[in-house]
């Protein structure tokens, strides 16, 4: 049994139950905000916030398009921080699913190291020193429940199974959106766990979209280089 | 909704206009994806791009309170191209009616208006008769005189060059919505729209609807899966409280409330039974009768006998050309009349329009009880910004109340389902059922009536009570009083019912007061077999529209589609073969064709349809629309107040001198009060940008529920407002920054959020700009208490049918803020 997530951004609609799913099943504590001149709120992700639905306005080929990108842990199938950790008690991957896991053992470990090692830019640190981040809900997915923020998703959006399943909707819905947006790609779709279907530049969505060594600290880059390639390479084999 | 929502699904076209479905509505975008990834368009008008608009197909923006130019120009479109369906229009629709020769329209009125009164006199709103009393018809729609034909004057006028300079629509958008909508004209295409406040909450409103229900009826869109009207409806009951006669015009089953002038039952009964000579409608509406007394045995019980006349003379009956509507009572309490309030259920210190006039209005009351889940901006409006709480005198006495959750009973959505909820948790501390307080203040009001007397007891006295079981709200009651009894041995319908026996349906019921019903609609929800809205089988129809019959129960009689028979040719046969509703299969005796049966959802009547399979016409044939008294859809529709046809009027206060479509600037029959707190502010350079108000995902309502909630604050933490980049450039604001948002009503200070989302409109030859806010905030929560209501901005007028406030459209300034 190996999981994996979809997430078709072209049916997000950024209604955000996902975010509150999350804080909800994981009764995490909610941060003060202020609205920044951007409905996208909180900020960032962290210690407290593994989920953040990013909304940027782009205006593409004379269209002004609204994209969403429900940004989150992808749990890597090689995940760098787990090297970097080399502490199986902080960081290990969970054989069954694949989840990628954090423990309270984390405190110990080099946080600024951890979190520069991340293609993506996940880990955050709290004030224990500890680190953070989605968790895939083990505990649900033990259970034979969906991910919380899976559950909640009106629209397709957010997807969860074995990963043989998730990787033939990803590629059904590719091959429809690319009728419609010919920029259209799944993201590092052989190299992750939650595996994103993007309509036009991934770049365009979210900084950390897709992993690129451009990302990444330069203490990690060459020990990472072999894993990523650079951003402009990253056509999936899958399309 | 005439259909449901599941039903999106089956559409070939959704035109989301006047409602924001992806952020309020988001369940509904489940159903929406699906019809998209079936190979569905999705359009989305709306002022501003919304996350609606980021997944359709199509976005046209359109200045907010223009949408009968917008539509009107979509109706000359597929007039003058032929785009409607022609078999539907003339067999189905009253298209084909000839006009009163005295009807007319001039310069933006419609014959009889009277400038005094403010008010039409509908007199020449009607149709030539024949001999028999049957409307005349020209089947052939060449007579001028015929509906379609003043239909294709009416609009002749909504040029694209006109229409784009009222809507500040670029044509070119205005003409991709019109052609892939009118696309759904073709058979065995549908199309549907969703709506919501953006329709409703003008002066308008109502005439923005009845716009779209003349293209669905044009394009052969009601009836059918994928097609309809559909009300998305604000909150998860609403549907059930307008069933219910949560509102002064109607009792029950959208019956006429009585008029003071009706001086006896018989009276009221004739004025609520329309008449139709034609053999072939069925004309469902002369049942009320029946209908209304069932429901006076239901209020009074055994004190409703023939000779008081069912119990009619305790009803209230409103003065005539009197209106009791939200406006009019913060009107009257404003002015002092008013001297107690129950708030149930409700935050109008925030969710009214002109809430300033509202808050103000509430320190003249001498109480207020406040029913609520928590503490709100009206319970404690005396602490409120402005308020002097050792000048008001108002007695605020607060009643906690169970949340949904809590509690049992039902609800019923914007589908018409009626869906059964059971009590999850316990209600916390004190707090009660709203039934279980209903029941009790009943109770209390029953005993001090009893014991003191008083101006006019009777009603209170006589009124039937007794839904509490072991001292306990009993919905089961309720529920069973709604669907009605036989209060007496009867056989009806050749079938036999003792005392005591729960109605079947409304075919049932009857008006010499053996039976009873809460309301007819409802009739069939709750019978011997059981509560039919607990039912859960996911069992679909054979056509796989997903109807789910025996999911729930839908009023009327379980009918998921309303209207559709107009799914069939005249023989019976569905235009839509995949998608279809129902259909209608004769059987043959001695070689004649003899009624047979209807499959699929319910039908609307058991009547075979009008033609046999070989074309042949059938003397027991039914027109569809048999809640329409002639049978047929109106095109022409002479029941409002504001014409049979669709008409543009600018909002009240709006950007432009002069309506660019008529000499009449604004809708001449829309209700403006008259106190100081009732101001406009019409091309008037202190407010030259349009507002409009609106809803986001995160937040419930008035944000009651949701502004306390942590983790939906942190999502939207401060009221908003939007504005372009070209409008913040002109006046200097940055992106996030404090600003005052201004009404001649009021202002606020809301954070500035620059967007592409929002383009400024060429109007005519200026250019107008657009802002919205968000109106789910209050200062109750956050507890910074900065976050106010956008509704001390919007103004004290709306639709002259309905008087839902026009919180839509109204004129503003904005302006940075200046600290220390």
């Amino acid at each position: 049994m190996s999981k994996s997530f979809f997430i078709d951004t072209t049916v997000c609609t950024a209604c955000r139950g996902c975010q509150v799913a999350c804080k909800q099943w994981k009764n995490l504590p909610a941060e003060i905000t202020k609205n920044r001149g951007t409905i996208e709120n909180p900020a960032d992700v962290s210690f407290n916030t593994y989920k953040v639905v990013r909304m940027r306005e782009e205006v593409i080929d004379g269209k002004l398009r609204w994209l969403f990108f429900p940004e989150q842990c992808r749990h890597c199938i090689e995940p760098p921080c787990l090297d970097t950790a080399g502490d199986k008690s902080a960081i290990f991957k969970d054989d069954a699913t694949g989840a990628v896991i954090y423990t309270a053992k984390t405190k110990g470990l080099n946080a600024k190291e951890i979190i520069e090692s991340c293609p993506y830019n996940i880990p955050r640190k709290g004030k224990n020193g500890a680190l953070a981040k989605c968790d895939m809900c083990l505990d649900r997915v033990q259970n034979g429940l969906l991910p919380a923020c899976v559950k909640t998703c009106p629209t397709g959006a957010m997807n969860f199974g074995e990963r043989d399943e998730m990787l033939a909707i990803a590629n059904k819905r590719l091959g429809e959106v690319k009728k419609i947006s010919q920029a259209a790609r799944l993201l590092d779709a052989d190299d992750v766990r939650v595996i994103y279907l993007v309509a036009y530049n991934p770049e365009l969505y979210h900084k950390f979209a897709v992993a690129s060594v451009d990302n990444l600290g330069i203490t990690r880059q060459t020990a990472l280089a072999k894993m990523f390639r650079p951003v402009k390479n990253i056509a999936s084999g899958l399309v | 909704m005439t259909n449901h929502w599941i039903d999106l699904k089956n559409s070939d076209c959704i035109l989301i206009m006047g409602s924001n479905a992806a952020e309020n509505h988001p369940i509904s975008f489940k159903y929406v994806t699906m019809a998209q990834q079936s190979g569905g368009k999705v359009i989305s008008v709306d002022p501003r791009f919304t996350r609606t608009s980021s997944k359709a197909d199509i976005y046209a923006p359109l200045r907010s309170g223009t949408d009968i130019a917008f539509l009107g120009g979509m109706i000359k479109y597929i007039l003058e191209n032929k785009l409607y369906n022609e078999d539907y229009v003339v067999n189905y629709t009253n298209a084909t009616f000839l006009l009163n020769n005295d009807y007319a329209f001039k310069d933006g009125l419609f014959s009889g208006f009277d400038p005094q009164k403010k008010s039409y006199n509908k007199s020449t709103w009607t149709f030539v008769n024949d001999e028999k009393g049957i409307p005349k018809r020209d089947l052939t729609l060449k007579d001028p005189r015929c509906v379609i034909n003043l239909l294709k004057d009416h609009y002749s006028r909504y040029d694209l060059a006109l229409v784009s300079k009222i809507t500040g629509t670029p044509e070119a958008n205005l003409m991709e919505v019109y052609k892939a909508y009118a696309a759904t004209g073709e058979k065995g295409k549908a199309g549907t729209i969703m709506y919501a406040m953006g329709w409703t909450q003008h002066t308008v409103g109502v005439q923005n609807i009845r716009a779209m229900s003349i293209i669905q009826s044009l394009l052969a869109n009601m009836g059918v899966a994928g097609g309809g009207v559909n009300a998305l409806r604000g909150e998860s009951n609403v549907q059930g409280s307008t069933d219910q006669a949560l509102l002064w015009h109607i009792l029950p089953g959208y019956t006429n409330i009585p008029k003071a002038s009706q001086a006896s039952l018989d009276v009221f009964l004739a004025s609520i039974k329309p008449e139709s000579k034609d053999p072939m409608s069925v004309n469902w509406k002369q049942n009320y009768p029946k209908y209304a007394v069932s429901m006076f045995k239901s209020f009074f019980g055994e004190n409703a006998t023939k000779e008081n006349e069912f119990g009619y003379h305790l009803l209230p009956k409103p003065d005539d050309g009197k209106s009791y509507s939200w406006l009019d009572i913060f009107d009257e309490m404003y002015k002092g009349s008013i001297k107690g309030f129950f708030a149930w259920g409700m935050n109008p210190a925030c969710s009214s329009s002109n809430a300033g006039k509202v808050r103000k209005g509430m320190a003249k009351l001498d109480w207020m009880v406040n029913v609520n889940l928590f503490d709100n901006e009206t319970g404690s409006f005396w602490k409120g910004p402005g308020m002097k709480p050792s000048k008001i005198k108002t007695e605020v006495f607060m009643l906690p109340a169970a949340v949904s959750v809590e509690k049992e009973g039902s609800i019923t959505n914007s589908g018409r389902w009626m869906q059964w909820r059971y009590e999850g948790p316990k209600p916390l501390g004190n707090s009660k059922p709203d039934g279980d307080i209903i029941m009790e203040l009943g109770n209390m009001l029953k005993e001090a009536y009893k014991k003191d007397g008083g101006q006019f007891p009777d009603p209170i006295l006589k009124l039937k009570w007794d839904y509490m079981t072991n001292g306990k709200y009993d919905p089961h009651k309720i529920a069973k009083e709604i669907n009605g009894y036989f209060l007496e041995d009867a056989t009806v319908n050749n079938q036999a019912f003792k005392k005591g026996d729960l109605v079947p349906s409304f075919v049932f019921l009857q008006g010499d007061g053996k039976t009873s019903s809460g309301n007819w609609i409802y009739s069939g929800s709750y019978t011997g077999k059981g509560n039919m809205s607990a039912r859960k089988s996911q069992k679909d129809v054979a056509s796989n529209i997903g109807l789910f019959p025996e999911f729930a129960w839908a009023w009327p009689v379980n009918r998921r589609i309303i209207y559709n028979r107009a799914a069939v040719d005249m023989t019976g046969k569905p235009n839509d073969e995949k998608r279809w509703v129902v259909k209608y299969t004769f059987e043959q005796k001695d070689g004649k064709y003899v009624p047979g049966k209807w499959e699929g959802d319910v039908p609307d009547g058991p009547a075979p349809p009008l033609q046999n399979p070989d074309g042949t016409p059938r003397a027991d044939g039914k027109h569809p629309f048999i809640m329409q008294k002639d049978g047929l859809a109106a095109i022409f529709g002479p029941g409002l107040a504001d014409g049979p046809f669709p008409e543009h009027y600018e909002p009240m206060e709006c950007p432009v001198e002069k309506n660019f479509m008529s000499g009449q600037l604004v809708n001449p029959t829309a209700p403006v009060y008259g106190t100081d707190a009732d101001t406009f502010a019409t091309c008037d350079p202190r407010f030259p940008y349009v507002g409009t108000t609106y809803r986001v995902s995160e937040h419930w309502q008035t944000g009651l529920m949701t502004r306390p909630q942590a983790w939906l604050l942190e999502l939207q933490p401060q009221v908003f407002v939007e504005m372009s980049e070209e409008l913040a450039k002109l006046k200097g604001i940055k992106n996030g920054e404090r600003v005052k948002v201004a009404s001649v009503r009021g202002a606020i200070e809301c954070t500035a959020v620059v967007t592409k989302r929002f383009k400024p409109f060429k109007i005519g030859d200026s250019i107008v700009h657009e802002v919205g806010m968000p109106y789910n905030f209050g200062w109750r929560w956050p507890v910074s208490g900065k976050e106010e209501s956008p509704n001390l901005l919007t103004p004290s007028t709306g639709d002259p049918n309905t008087r839902i406030p026009e919180t839509k459209a109204f004129m503003v300034n904005i302006s940075k803020i200046k600290r220390g």
